[in-house]
């Protein structure tokens, strides 16, 4: 940075407030693993001594492994919607030329708009309507709707990132619009198709707010912890499991991360 | 040439109308069924009485006489206000530093760094608030530091219960958010400008209060908006570290739809916050074209 040049004090005054602002975002997240080894049933100073008892108390209990098995599978199956309507949302913005592809992807990112809790009430509503009821067929619609905003912006950056000469390259030699899409444009995406699953099976796997709606008898993983946490023996327990749930989304969404990024910066190597 | 542009139309113009129609179906059907017939039901039940039935009774504006004429809706609502305002104003105010440093001085650090304050955003809400229950608790990690570095003898239960933790919790439960739209206007500012400002004699201070401030605004606004609209909403903060006197607007939905259980009257409550929204949208909206979008 020349232009900045008489500013490089101003720099280090920022990194250390940028240390201090990392240690924030971090910190209280940080003490759900160090409390989880805790020899306690209170998360308090001092520490009473190092112990994996809480986590032996995660084997065997019908109720968390029933949790953990509705979270995996709607997981997957919203995050499959939600990267299918992504990936055909942002597609036909980019190159479908039409009014209503427009609409569709706008309203699409409509959801970052609309509180959580009004999401969950209206769907709620639509799945009672409709003879759903609260059930795992209408948490996975919740969640594929929570998840579209991102699927949405992860694959209309990486589609727009292609350049355009390579689509116009395979149509112009009579490739058809869906072996354009199909054998030309989606491989190129594939980094991204990788990371907008990734994200949206997290973002089910996580979300909380919307699930509490739309939940009948058979919890997710989150619904799990939110009932236990009015006991206050089971915290310990509950700081177990958020610290495989925090480990197990750290490393997908580390992942989702550095595979989008990979696929920008290809894209943007080798343009055409 | 115009025979060749008659034989060879552009590309744009052959999309055929199968394929169309396959890749508009799934987006259509989310779209149109999921979210605006959805919410279509939530502005139609908010005008019905309530009966028991799935759907209510009857036409009436009922619903929203009760809303506007009790006064606790008011405080409620204006609380929920004040709260999200203040989360807002926290979280945008602490992440312009961060995303200015993500922009200008972070260098070969920047993707690690970018990396580092997103990756936050993409663990569980529920258990980032969970953190802040037991930091905050009576028999807390607060209380019991403090204790045990004799700043203080006894707990308190100051810190749990409070509209303060509400907001401490949802600043930092919403801070990931705030960050990437200020680095993104930050980033796209153009180099010339800056270049222009020094060359004319600006002084660094200067520099950034008339040319870059005023440049990154899109950007404090769209965070700005990404915070204050789920937070406003929020009913799970309020509930686990909030106390009964930090009742939110999401709250009062929640409930109307659980324990209380008068739907049409929690869909009334859920118009109330839509257009509430829907005028903060268009406040940002109007300044956003003040400072002259770039987006």
């Amino acid at each position: 940075m020349s232009v900045r040049a008489g500013t490089k004090s101003d720099g280090r005054w920022l990194a250390l407030y940028v240390l201090g602002y990392l240690v924030f975002l971090y910190l209280p997240v940080l003490l759900i693993p160090l409390f989880s080894f805790n020899n306690s049933i209170q998360a308090a100073f001092p520490l009473q001594g190092f112990t994996l008892e809480w986590y032996r108390t995660l084997y065997g209990n019908p109720a968390l492994s029933g949790a953990l098995a509705n979270s995996l599978v709607i997981g997957v199956i919203a995050a499959f919607g939600a990267t299918l309507c992504g990936i055909t949302v942002s597609y036909m913005d980019l190159y479908g030329r039409s009014p209503l592809a427009a609409t569709i992807s706008a309203i699409a990112r409509l959801p970052i708009l609309i509180p959580g809790v009004i999401v969950g009430i209206s769907l709620l509503i639509l799945v009672n309507l409709i003879g759903l009821g609260p059930s795992r067929i209408s948490i996975v619609l919740g969640h594929i709707l929570v998840a579209l905003p991102t699927t949405v912006v992860v694959m209309r950056s990486r589609f727009a990132a292609i350049p355009k000469t390579i689509r116009e390259a395979a149509l112009d030699l009579g490739a058809s619009d869906w072996t354009t899409f199909r054998r030309v444009m989606l491989p190129l995406s594939a980094p991204a198709v990788l990371s907008a699953f990734m994200l949206s099976f997290l973002i089910s796997f996580d979300e909380f707010i919307v699930v509490f709606f739309l939940a009948g008898t058979e919890p997710t993983l989150p619904l799990y912890i939110w009932s236990q946490l009015r006991f206050p023996r089971s915290l310990p327990t509950v700081m177990a499991l958020g610290t495989v749930i925090l480990i197990v989304s750290f490393v997908i969404a580390g992942t989702a991360e550095i595979l989008r990024h990979r696929g920008l910066g290809a894209a943007r190597r080798n343009p055409a | 040439m115009s025979t060749i542009a008659a034989t060879r139309p552009l590309p744009e113009n052959r999309i055929s109308p199968v394929f169309r129609f396959a890749m508009l179906l799934p987006g259509g059907l989310v779209t149109f069924f999921l979210i605006l017939f959805a919410l279509g039901l939530v502005v139609f039940l908010a005008f019905r009485g309530n009966d028991g039935s799935l759907l209510g009774v009857g036409l009436t504006a009922e619903n929203f006489v009760t809303v506007a004429t009790d006064p606790l809706y008011w405080t409620v609502t204006l609380r929920s206000l004040v709260i999200a305002g203040l989360v807002t104003l926290a979280t945008v105010v602490t992440a312009y530093p961060v995303a200015y440093y993500l922009a200008f001085h972070a260098g070969r650090r920047r993707n690690l760094l970018l990396f580092l304050v997103t990756l936050p955003f993409w663990t569980s809400y529920l258990l980032r608030v969970f953190a802040w229950k037991i930091v905050l608790a009576y028999n807390g990690v607060l209380n019991s530091a403090f204790i045990e570095t004799g700043l203080w003898k006894e707990p308190t239960l100051a810190f749990l219960n409070t509209p303060a933790a509400v907001v401490v919790t949802l600043a930092h439960a919403y801070a990931p958010f705030a960050i990437l739209p200020i680095y993104v206007a930050l980033d796209t500012i153009p180099k010339s400008l800056l270049e222009a400002a020094s060359d004319l004699g600006a002084r660094p201070f200067t520099s950034f209060r008339r040319v870059v401030l005023p440049n990154s605004m899109p950007g404090v606004l769209a965070a700005a908006l990404v915070v204050f609209v789920p937070t406003v909403g929020d009913y799970v903060t309020p509930a686990m570290v909030g106390g009964p006197a930090s009742t939110m607007i999401g709250t009062l939905i929640q409930s109307q739809f659980g324990k209380a259980n008068d739907w049409p009257f929690g869909a009334a409550l859920s118009v109330c916050v839509m257009l509430v929204i829907l005028c903060v949208v268009l406040v940002a909206r109007g300044a956003d074209r003040r400072f002259g979008s770039r987006t």
